[in-house]
């Protein structure tokens, strides 16, 4: 009697599924990856041949390179590959630009590996699209109940806010630099915000990549100035990864006012913490209310659980009669802020 | 109330002063009447509510979800009102968001029973910050860091007024404060302070300049007394009213029912609150004991029994004194002590002198007794009115010279504003002998001024060099008896804390001088310290 086990399991490497030998999003270099989304976690460098969406192949080599992996292979969504008798399909999943599910069909089973997602409206990407499945893996990074995140527009209103309440202040806003700041602008964008947006050095060669693929930021210019020029920047938005806004990068400001976008704001000891005066909830990731209506909607016979808030979705799961497992696959950070304070190395120099 | 709990929230994380009252004034612009109002009876400490306890508002979200949910999500966050506002499950359909208007009138009428019903019907019409707003409004603590002066300075800036223009009228105005926002906005004229019991706006000395000043100034035109050690307060018993205020006019007659019961007489007086015991004064210390308590109980009156020792007088009887040169008030200020004969009121003798010289070894040199525990001199001219504010000449405050420590920095934290990039607020210790007979480090204070620009660049450099743990926000700098940053530290006074692990608390510390030539090892002792204590 086959399993969905026997078309993709949890190895140290990642999801392994054995008839198609193949991973998805591995965590150490294999002969052959299905990466879901360009985030250093899920796509790393080194792999043979790599399948993934234009955009996020774009991605990677733009961060790492054009040689990250031997070869490449494109596969546009709803799109299907097929390999050894496994079919394999792309599909939105509404996280950052070129993000994909992965729908894995063999045995007569689909699974589903979501990838990060998320339901709201992004102007940075495609949305989400629901798949029928046996199984439907999900990451659950807010799988708790307390995040629930506000519309994007009000969270964005308390920053053009202090803008005009503060106009002598740099309002530094953390946002990690694939995803997070393109959304960011284009949300400000859709506020009616057409000042020039002044962006980190790190963040410069992402944008320039979302406008090749058609995403409009308006005018931007890299935040670098000489010490001049430093009231220049009262009033103005510069947007940077939350590691530099913390560190002496941030001094060349005029009175800085440190933002961060970031779900985990919702909680005020996190922002606390951070030293952040303006929390501002923004998730690239589905908050408690999208994890759990997306669970509904795709109605999979089970629910494996990637990494993140496991105990709550799990009991969820439980308190609504569906079938789930925790995978507790390590080597997945989350992108939204607090993986990087980890990673930083600042203690060195 | 969503523009009252988006107030509250920015508040909370927002450190500067400048920053909180430009949020306040702004708040206050641009919210209508009566909502504005209630907010600021709420930031005053004019609106405490104790409706909702703890128990029941963790029993109302566990009727509405899973307990073990709820556990897991209480664990997750740590405070149970932010728990309960993020995870109040949404209640399609429910009644529009109550203002906060609605709920102060709806609370001042409801009986416990009703109270209970009332809130789940506002919590399932709230959003998550909302729901915040509301939950620590009902549960008496709305912690975001804002005085009731620094509401009163936000009032000021508002309607382009002196903040000594509001005390003065604070006190006969009551929530949600129309008239005065009436006033504030030029509706209407100022509103009258003539209401029995009212606070007048004190007057404040300068701090002296001893390389300047008593050059410009004559020895002969000034009174000199103690500058006690306590807190200043003015006593008001006016037509029946009985008041006691802190020098910005908080009313903190609560925390002090056994003065309050000594106000016999009619007037103002303005003095010292000082812990008396048969007539002699008792540290800061013993003070702290009774500041910031809503309420105090007859063993803690009789453990640290309170007074006033007497500046000024501003009224006796209907006659407003405080046109009155300083000599004269004085000499009324004398008869009147006398006759009103209270065991809790003294007053605070004036220290003859010929010349500043004389005044300088009395500072330096102060007799054994209570002026041993004084911060220093006051000067006051002979024919100064009394005035509001702080006026350059009539009145100096000369303190004593601080304290100083030689201690070695521990901790760092970065700062806020302009000092955002920078690691500018530190903890510093001195050594002490650990249970094994070794020498380590124990913290004893934090400051986070007292240095020049180009000094917190060094410092911020040496921290960044030199850290060797992080705990949050926190960083962990190396010193040892090889290796350290000294700090000269000033200070005030020192008292016994049972909160501090090396069981003093510093007044008033800052960073004096940094020694960056002095080794480590030769920074103090704790016991050095301990026989600073006040």
């Amino acid at each position: 009697m086959p399993k969905p086990e026997n078309v993709l399991c949890p190895s140290p490497a990642g999801l392994y599924c054995e008839p198609g030998d193949f991973y998805v999003d591995p965590v150490r270099p294999v002969a052959r990856a299905v990466i879901t989304h360009g985030h250093s976690d899920h796509a790393r460098s080194g792999h043979g041949t790599v399948l993934a969406t234009e955009e996020t192949l774009a991605i990677m080599a733009e961060r790492y390179g054009e040689n990250f992996a031997q070869k490449t292979e494109v596969l546009r969504y709803g799109e299907t590959v097929s390999r050894s008798g496994v079919d394999v399909t792309l599909v939105p999943a509404g996280h950052i630009l070129g993000s994909a599910q992965a729908v894995v069909r063999a045995k007569g089973f689909t699974v589903v590996v979501s990838g990060d997602y998320k339901r709201r409206k992004d102007a940075t990407c495609a949305a989400f699209e629901p798949v029928p499945c046996d199984v439907f893996v999900t990451e659950a990074t807010f799988g708790i109940p307390v995040f629930c995140f506000p519309e994007d527009g009000d969270e964005i209103a308390r920053l053009t806010k202090s803008l005009a309440q503060f106009p002598e202040r740099t309002h530094m806003v953390g946002a990690y630099s694939l995803g997070k700041a393109q959304r960011v602008i284009m949300l400000l964008r859709a506020a009616g915000y057409d000042r020039t947006i002044h962006v980190h050095g790190s963040v410069e060669g992402l944008n320039a990549l979302y406008e090749r693929f058609g995403v409009k930021l308006g005018a931007i210019e890299p935040a670098t100035v000489d010490k001049s020029k430093k009231k220049d920047f009262a009033g103005a938005v510069v947007i940077a990864p939350p590691s530099a806004i913390d560190d002496k990068w941030s001094r060349r400001f005029n009175d800085p006012l440190p933002a961060f976008a970031s779900g985990w704001m919702r909680v005020r000891a996190r922002a606390r913490q951070r030293q952040v005066e303006l929390p501002l909830v923004i998730s690239d990731h589905a908050d408690w209310n999208e994890l759990t209506t997306t669970i509904k909607e795709v109605a999979p016979g089970e629910v494996w659980i990637t990494h993140g808030g496991e105990d709550a979705l799990l009991r969820w799961s439980e308190l609504n009669g569906i079938k789930a497992r925790a995978l507790s696959l390590v080597g997945y950070d989350d992108d939204e802020g607090e993986g990087q304070v980890a990673s930083r190395g600042e203690a060195a120099g | 109330m969503r523009a009252f709990a988006s107030l509250l929230d920015r508040l909370a994380f927002t450190p500067q002063r400048n920053g909180k009252l430009v949020l306040m004034r702004d708040y206050m612009r641009d919210t209508p009447d009566p909502e504005r109002g209630w907010t600021l009876a709420a930031l005053t400490g004019g609106l405490a509510f104790d409706a909702a306890k703890p128990a029941f508002i963790r029993k109302a979200v566990e009727s509405r979800m899973d307990a073990q949910l709820f556990a897991l999500s209480y664990d997750y966050v740590g405070d149970l009102a932010e728990t309960v506002a993020l995870v109040w499950p949404r209640k399609p359909g429910a009644n529009r968001e109550p203002e906060l208007s609605e709920v102060v009138d709806a609370l001042s009428s409801a009986t416990r029973a009703q109270v209970q019903k009332l809130l789940e019907g506002w919590l399932d019409a709230l959003d998550a910050d909302g729901r915040w707003a509301l939950l620590k409004l009902l549960t008496g603590g709305l912690r975001v860091g804002v005085s009731a002066r620094l509401a009163k300075q936000a009032l000021a800036e508002m309607g382009g007024v002196a903040v000594s223009d509001i005390e003065e009228v604070w006190h006969g105005q009551h929530a949600p404060y129309e008239d005065l926002f009436a006033w504030l906005e030029r509706r209407s004229d100022k509103p009258s302070a003539e209401s029995p019991g009212r606070f007048r706006p004190v007057m404040l000395a300068q701090a002296i300049d001893e390389e300047k000043d008593f050059a410009n100034y004559d020895a002969a035109d000034y009174a000199a007394e103690w500058k006690w050690d306590g807190i200043r307060v003015q006593a008001v018993s006016e037509r029946g009213e009985k008041r006691l205020y802190s020098r910005t006019g908080d009313d903190i007659g609560k925390s002090f029912p056994d003065v309050l019961d000594f106000l016999n007489f009619e007037g103002v007086i303005d003095g010292e609150l000082l812990i008396l015991r048969e007539g002699h004064v008792e540290s800061f210390g013993d003070l702290q004991q009774r500041l910031n308590r809503k309420a105090a109980d007859a063993k803690l009156i009789a453990k640290y029994p309170a007074g006033i020792r007497a500046y000024d007088l501003l009224l006796d009887g209907e006659e407003d004194l405080r046109t009155l040169p300083f000599r004269e008030r004085r000499a009324r200020l004398e008869v009147f002590v006398r006759q009103a004969a209270s065991p809790r009121i003294d007053l605070s003798p004036l220290q003859p002198f010929e010349s500043w010289e004389e005044l300088a070894r009395l500072r330096a040199h102060p007799p054994e007794g209570d002026a041993a525990l004084a911060e220093g001199l006051m000067l006051k001219r002979w024919d100064s009115i009394y005035e509001a504010g702080r006026p350059k000449g009539p009145w100096f405050k000369w303190k004593r010279d601080p304290h100083l420590i030689d201690a070695v920095l521990m901790y760092a934290q970065r700062g806020h504003g302009k000092r955002s990039g920078y690691y500018s607020d530190y903890t510093f210790g001195v050594w002490r002998e650990d249970a094994n007979g070794d020498r380590a480090l124990t913290p004893v204070g934090k400051a986070y001024f007292g240095f020049t620009d180009e000094e917190l660049k060094r410092i911020d450099k040496f921290v960044r060099d030199n850290t060797v743990d992080r705990f949050g926000p926190v960083r962990v700098v190396k010193a040892s008896k090889d290796f350290g940053l000294v700090f000269e530290v000033a200070f005030e006074g020192l008292q016994r804390s049972t909160r501090h692990k090396s069981g003093v608390a510093m007044r008033f510390p800052r960073i004096n001088r940094l020694r960056w030539d002095k080794p480590a090892r030769e920074a103090d002792e704790l016991s050095t310290l301990e026989k600073m204590l006040d």
